[in-house]
């Protein structure tokens, strides 16, 4: 069973229909002990990340997401939160991976980051089983995580930051998997049955 | 790269596709959840709908529509009109719209541009303009068209970006239903006085048109209706011109 993190914020409609489809058990729950008894976690964050991290130490979520050692994806604001921090209202997040959520520059760039972008990957990772590098996902953020080591792909909007990312057993994307047509299903599908 | 957006608008009155002329006659176009399929299978990049009736009757009716449409396409949607509350929008983003639209009460009511962008992040907020070129001064209009305000549409667009709109659908009246090409002069001079996205709207009559808008302004966005869904204009087909002349798509 998949348990999907919801804290309340926003559209976690799109992934539950997705879930829908591939015709997978899932419970939508921000408690505790949901997270303990799920195989797997599914978080898809919207909004701003303090507000975000302020509704994990809230629902006394915070410690258990840092140590879970269950297949964990982070989807978008799902995946920033990973982060040691984040430039968006200046916040410590959960430190999985090393590194700080930035800003695009917008004097230079049309920012949000809206719409379909490459996501590159030379890696055999199981997450992209089946999903050809340089494929288009639909992206709409306007802070990213910068290139680091656990980068497992890439996408380049004024430069080149960090896609998709992995560390043990936390998986993250920038993009919106659940909103960009087959290639997203594709990804889902992989997390659920692959990762 | 970030790939060009081709937007199909569905203006929806009873779960039903119209398609108005210069804001005012209206025609069947289609059913909303067959049309939004087929943009979905012939990869439109996101679809918009505006509820034109937009009254509280109809209301639960749209959010019954949001859900069907979210259960059967994979690809973001804008769901706008008469939308008047934070509470409005939440039920929208809650059964599955991923941005919303605020056009009249963005005017009559700024604050809820930036509760909404804080709320649910500026990536779901479409601030809508329409805008019409009047004694040839680019003028915002409210109430789908009807009433004018006397703002300036270049200032209003600024100040919509400071408000926390992270995108802007600014549709040209005196372009819309016309088939003459998108108003390349106003969009590219909102485009240079803004940093957020802009989708196109009003004119599209012909893929050059599209070719245009991209080629002579930054904007990354162009929408139509009525081009797409009777079939004039094909998005595949559209796309696959587009791309033969150097433009990145998504195909």
């Amino acid at each position: 069973m998949i348990t999907v993190l919801d804290y309340g914020a926003g559209n976690i409609a799109s992934v539950k229909n997705v879930l829908d489809e591939l015709k997978v058990d899932y419970l939508i729950s921000n408690r505790e002990m949901d997270l303990c008894k799920g195989d797997k976690i599914i978080f898809p964050g919207v909004g701003e990340a303090s507000f975000a991290i302020r509704k994990l130490h809230l629902m006394n979520l915070f410690n258990l997401l840092r140590i879970i050692k269950k297949p964990f994806l982070g989807i978008c604001l799902g995946m920033q939160l990973l982060a040691e921090k984040s430039n968006e209202g200046d916040v410590t997040c959960l430190g999985v991976f090393p590194g700080t959520i930035k800003k695009f520059d917008d004097s230079s760039l049309q920012v949000p980051h809206m719409g379909w972008n490459n996501i590159i990957h030379n890696s055999d990772n199981k997450l992209f089983h089946n999903i050809k590098s340089g494929e288009l996902f639909y992206f709409a953020n306007s802070y990213y995580m910068p290139e680091n080591e656990f980068q497992i792909a890439t996408s380049e909007y004024g430069i080149t930051f960090a896609s998709a990312m992995m560390r043990n057993n936390f998986y993250g994307v920038q993009f919106h998997p659940e909103k960009s047509g087959a290639p997203g299903i594709q990804l889902i599908k992989n997390f659920i049955e692959l990762c | 790269m970030v790939t060009k957006r081709i937007i199909p608008c569905l203006d929806i009155k009873d779960k039903v596709v119209v398609k108005g002329v210069n804001f005012k006659s209206l025609e069947y176009a289609g059913d909303a959840i067959e049309l939004s399929m087929k943009y979905y299978e012939e990869y439109a990049d996101e679809l918009v709908f505006l509820d034109i009736t937009a009254t509280e009757e109809n209301r639960k009716t749209l959010i019954e529509l949001v859900k069907e449409i979210a259960k059967v396409i994979r690809i973001p949607f804008t769901v706008g009109g008469g939308i008047s509350s934070l509470e409005n929008i939440h039920e929208l983003i809650f059964a599955g719209a991923d941005k919303v639209s605020l056009n009249t009460v963005a005017v009559k009511n700024k604050s809820l541009i930036t509760e909404a962008a804080k709320k649910f992040g500026s990536q779901a907020i479409v601030a809508a303009v329409d805008i019409n070129l009047v004694n040839d001064k680019y003028e915002v209009f409210i109430k789908a068209g009807k009433e004018a305000t006397g703002i300036d549409g270049i200032e209003w667009c600024k100040e919509l970006q400071d408000l926390g709109a992270g995108e802007l659908l600014i549709t040209s009246m005196n372009k819309d239903g016309t088939k003459s090409g998108f108003d390349l002069e106003f969009l590219s001079k909102v485009e240079k006085n803004v940093s957020i996205p802009i989708i196109a709207s009003g004119g599209a009559g012909k893929k050059e048109d599209f070719r245009d808008l991209f080629f002579d302004t930054g904007i990354t966005a162009g929408l139509a209706a009525s081009l797409f869904h009777f079939n004039i204009l094909p998005i595949p087909e559209l796309k696959k011109y587009l791309s033969e002349n150097g433009i990145k798509v998504r195909l």
